[in-house]
């Protein structure tokens, strides 16, 4: 085994992950709102996709016909905004609806590449999301190891969604941070309350404030819950070149909410790895 | 019993690239260079099937109708859905039905049935399920975990281990009218072994669950991709969260917006039964945090009329399944 810092990493400032136990919960969804939203801030960002089996950021970022280009020095992430790239599966496969159905150590194969073979460029990217699969398996082993040697990372964004049925997943996938060492930069409950477009009246769909007890249960940071907006979906499906997203994003509602939440998190300060 | 205590029979972790000890090239590819199970792949014994196929056979020869609950995306219901199909099934009082939950890294189907905190008790006969009315087994590691909590960080080796003795090992009565198998998001580990393991006895089908918008169908796409790969009958799909219906002003609301046809477009165009849409309600998340059943709460909601009606819709893909198989 090789002990040492996954090449794509050297110029990475900042390492944030995406986790929840859960599935649908919103990984994607966060993880394309806080790209969104550190590059409206001014950072230079890039955005690294490792749900093998089911990569959805290309669709959010509304880039699924672009391609990765290889040249000398490795794979190139698509260029989705002057200071945004991402990195998906998604873009190497022949048909959008084609599966991937890998077992273990081909999921964890590739993941090493992604790290080792990614060229963020020359410029250094202030922050790079990852974002990951529900559970704590192959995809979350080897992640956490291949960073190990890429200490210090930021840490990890804890989703959930209100109900208890998702509370107890994430629990785990909380445990599972403590197991490998990846500091808990804080949880965002999604999907808590959907105000009716016609009445304004708010209604509680996956009930509401599990995230904000399971953070004081367990001494951990709570950094804010974001609503159902239906607007959000829809500025995803409706972007083409003459609606951009991020410019459409940021006259949204959830940009606020958002960037209050990225504050928190900005506010922590945390050391750069460059 | 511990999951500790499962045991995996490999020398060491498989190397990447692993083509499998099934595969023509195990042993023999450039992967298994230097990898300690390189002799037992490569040598010359025949590949025959797993020894323990025979015993998965007998056990899985004494149900009736096996059902997978897929969807290539997390979230949109899966779980839910299969704590309802199960309730419903089991409100005739004349079948058996078992529910095995084969999400390991992330179980919710004991909280939903309201099993939680349980745990299974091994007889001769096997490990038996924690039964949650007199008709209604449910089998879950969760049953296994010493602390709720504890996060279980397995590889997918591992997680076979498992899902082979889930199938081997539990004693579900003498006959078990429907076995409803609840599985995580994705196509790996998990899919590929229950539907490896139960291809010889055969499985009814896959039903599909999925969310209206486009983000959820691509994923959906794909399990549809695998199941056609893997030989996998489906026998339809519901389309879950479609609507809500503000309960103030009955204004309907698409929150998941179906901007590609949802569903239903889906079926269409790749020609498989749409088994109906059910709206999402917000107390079917709270029955489901309390592990009480819907129906009986609820008997008169929309959400309920819906749901019943795709498990009627259910039951006659997999008579008309029947039927065929007798003609031949």
């Amino acid at each position: 085994m090789e002990y040492e810092i996954p090449q794509s990493l050297n110029k990475v400032k900042h390492i944030i992950l995406i986790l929840s136990g859960k599935g649908g919960v919103g990984k994607s969804s966060v993880t394309t709102q806080t790209a969104l939203t550190l590059v409206s801030k001014g950072y230079n960002v890039g955005v690294l996709d490792i749900d093998l089996t089911g990569p959805s950021l290309p669709r959010m970022f509304g880039v699924e016909n672009k391609q990765i280009h290889q040249s000398t020095q490795g794979w190139v992430p698509v260029q989705v905004y002057p200071n945004l790239k991402l990195m998906s599966l998604g873009f190497l496969l022949k048909n959008r609806g084609d599966s991937v159905v890998w077992r273990g150590p081909k999921k964890t194969a590739m993941i090493k590449q992604f790290l080792k073979d990614i060229v963020w460029g020359n410029e250094p990217l202030d922050y790079l999301l990852i974002d990951t699969p529900p559970g704590t398996s192959d995809e979350h082993i080897a992640i956490a190891e291949e960073l190990r040697f890429a200490q210090p990372i930021d840490g990890a964004i804890i989703v959930t969604t209100p109900q208890l049925v998702a509370i107890n997943d994430v629990k785990k996938e909380i445990n599972f941070c403590k197991k490998v060492n990846f500091n808990i930069l804080g949880i965002i409950e999604n999907m808590s309350g959907f105000i009716c477009p016609s009445c304004k009246e708010c209604t509680n769909i996956f009930s509401s404030g599990g995230g904000e007890l399971l953070s004081k249960d367990l001494e951990l940071t709570y950094l804010g819950n974001v609503p159902i907006d239906p607007k959000f979906v829809e500025m995803i499906e409706s972007q083409n070149e003459d609606n951009i997203l991020i410019e459409m994003y940021k006259n949204s509602e959830l940009e606020v909410i958002m960037s209050g939440i990225i504050d928190k998190i900005l506010k922590q300060d945390l050391p750069s790895r460059v | 019993m511990s999951p500790s205590q499962i045991e995996n029979k490999l020398i060491e972790p498989e190397p990447e690239h692993c083509p499998g000890p099934e595969s023509n090239v195990a042993g023999k590819d450039d992967a298994c260079k230097g990898c300690a199970n390189q002799e037992i792949c490569s040598s010359q014994i025949p590949k025959g099937p797993d020894p323990d196929l025979p015993e998965i056979n007998k056990r899985l020869s004494l149900i009736k109708h096996k059902i997978l609950v897929l969807s290539g995306k997390g979230g949109v219901g899966k779980s839910t859905f299969t704590s309802m199909l199960s309730w419903a099934l089991a409100a005739d009082e004349d079948l058996e039905i078992g529910a095995m939950d084969l999400d390991i890294c992330g179980p919710s189907l004991p909280k939903m049935l309201g099993a939680d905190g349980e745990s299974i008790h091994q007889s001769n006969s096997g490990w038996t399920p924690v039964y949650v009315s007199d008709n209604l087994g449910l089998m879950s590691i969760s049953f296994m975990l010493p602390d709720q909590d504890l996060a279980i960080i397995w590889r997918g080796g591992k997680k076979n281990g498992l899902i082979k003795q889930f199938l081997k090992d539990v004693h579900w009565g003498d006959v078990l009218d429907y076995l409803i198998v609840d599985t995580p998001p994705g196509t790996s580990d998990e899919h590929l072994s229950v539907t490896s393991y139960m291809k010889e006895v055969g499985i009814d089908g896959a039903l599909i669950v999925t969310t209206p918008q486009e983000v959820a169908l691509l994923d959906v796409r794909k399990e549809i991709d695998f199941c056609k790969k893997a030989g996998i009958k489906i026998l339809g799909v519901v389309e879950n969260m479609s609507g809500f219906v503000c309960p103030n002003c009955k204004h309907e609301s698409q929150i998941f917006k179906p901007t590609t046809g949802g569903g239903e477009a889906l079926c269409k165009e790749l020609n498989i039964p749409f088994l109906g849409s059910v709206p999402l309600d917000p107390r079917i998340g709270k029955c489901c945090d309390s592990g009480e059943c819907f129906f009986d709460h609820y008997p008169d909601s929309p959400a309920s009329n819906a749901i019943l009606e795709v498990v009627d819709r259910l039951r006659d893909q997999i008579e008309l399944n029947l039927n065929s198989l007798k003609i031949n």
